[in-house]
């Protein structure tokens, strides 16, 4: 199964990125023994409006099955809901192999709902 | 063009009224657009643009017309239609809806290629799979996706973002105004549909602009004769003043300044206009009496009535300068 993890940077030791949307990295990890993984900078950062949505399609399009990060906008949610990739809260996870063993773990609160209001347009 | 304006700048200190020459260019004829503008917020805009329209109705056989572009907050109507406006609503004699084309994809002849999503400048259209999802708010009605669609699988459905609405005021001014839908994120196509639905093809049009210097401030100026910029003189003021300029030059529209709460601040705005060549048409003082009248719902020249004379002098200038 293949993991998307929002990260400040390309790797496995990297600091969660909290954002969905707008975070830096998604690291997708193959949930093997051991575990292989790639990144991919998000397109979608600098997007004028629904980053949301873009960065879904992109974990889509990596095969991603389940996503792990802070917050799920009303659009994010959505479109992962539409492609059936379930998502799960970063919780306190600090780092991106942090928050893989969280889940493993099964201690992730996996959500039903947006997480936030959606920001429209880059507005705050 | 701006040498009659400069003119303007000169006199400004007291402007002698020429009601003959002031009702001849307020007269209907040719159009002249004049659109209120700011950059900044609260400078007076609206203050300055519903007095304007007062006192041109008041000696123009054709009184202006009056749209308030302001979609996110029109606020205008409350001067404008006096005592009535304040406390209950107005009773629209027209009403609109002001809908976009969203796309609407039929599931059976959608093959999830992705051209759609791919044409989308707003990720409003994304493909999940097979699924191909449409975000109503994120979507700005270009039609691109159902053009590219090479199934046809997208047809278009229409969705109100906000409504229009007129009516003629007690000084028989044809006043229009749009307002965008809470929660709505794009006043653009507000302003453009208002402007087709009211702006008259000729006389004289006052549009009040949104504040701010970004796309629905360019959609009401658009097309505009001229650019009033009201301002403040205070590093805030002329920070702004500079942007709502460089908007008008972009748009290649001749704009002038009316200098608002005059004798606060300092002399930047005053040093910006000479330095640039943009006319300083009118300086309304900072002064108790206009504060006070102001925070009671009174308009401009119901409390300064020597005003209406200058307003209607700076409309025929202006008026002047752009058939020249």
């Amino acid at each position: 199964m293949k993991i998307a993890i929002t990260a400040a940077a390309p790797q496995l030791a990297a600091a969660v990125d909290p954002r969905f949307g707008r975070g830096a990295y998604f690291v997708i990890v193959e949930d093997t023994n051991p575990p292989t993984w790639q990144a991919h900078e998000n397109a979608a950062v600098n997007a004028a409006g629904g980053a949301g949505s873009q960065a879904a399609q992109v974990v889509a399009q990596q095969g991603a099955e389940a996503v792990i990060s802070g917050d799920f906008g009303p659009n994010a949610y959505l479109a992962l809901a539409a492609a059936e990739i379930k998502m799960y809260l970063l919780g306190d996870s600090k780092t991106v192999a942090e928050a893989l063993a969280n889940f493993k773990a099964g201690s992730l609160t996996q959500v039903h709902a947006p997480t936030g209001e959606g920001h429209h347009g880059g507005r705050a | 063009m701006r040498s009659s304006l400069r003119t303007g700048v000169h006199t400004t200190g007291g402007l002698r009224t020429d009601e003959r020459t002031t009702s001849g260019a307020a007269n209907g004829g040719a159009p002249l657009r004049i659109v209120v503008a700011s950059g900044k917020g609260g400078t007076g805009k609206t203050t300055v643009a519903t007095s304007l329209a007062l006192s041109l109705a008041a000696h123009a056989a054709r009184p202006p017309h009056f749209l308030d572009c302001d979609v996110e907050a029109p606020n205008a109507h409350l001067s404008l239609f006096g005592a009535a406006a304040v406390g209950q609503p107005v009773a629209w004699a027209q009403r609109e809806d002001v809908p976009i084309l969203i796309p609407q994809v039929d599931a059976a002849k959608c093959t999830a290629c992705g051209k759609c999503a791919e044409v989308c400048e707003y990720h409003a259209i994304v493909v999940l799979g097979k699924k191909t999802l449409v975000f109503p708010q994120l979507c700005h009605g270009c039609g691109s996706c159902t053009l590219v669609c090479p199934e046809g699988a997208i047809s278009e459905t229409p969705r109100a973002i906000g409504v229009l609405e007129a009516s003629m005021t007690g000084d028989g001014i044809p006043f229009a105004r749009g307002l965008l839908n809470v929660g709505e994120p794009m006043a653009t196509p507000v302003i453009r549909q208002l402007k087709k639905w009211a702006m008259p093809a000729e006389g004289v049009t006052i549009l009040d602009a949104p504040p701010g210097t970004s796309c629905p401030v360019v959609e009401a100026a658009r097309g505009a004769d001229y650019l009033l910029l009201v301002t403040e003189p205070t590093p805030f003021g002329l920070h702004d003043l500079r942007l709502a300029a460089a908007v008008a030059a972009e748009l290649g529209i001749p704009a002038g300044v009316i200098i608002n709460r005059d004798g606060i601040g300092d002399a930047g705005v005053e040093q910006f206009c000479a330095n640039v060549g943009l006319p300083v048409l009118m300086r309304i003082p900072f002064e108790r009496a206009i504060a006070e009248g102001i925070a009671r719902g009174r308009t401009l020249i119901d409390i300064h009535p020597e005003y209406a004379s200058q307003l209607r002098e700076m409309v025929a200038q202006i008026a002047a300068s752009v058939q020249e």
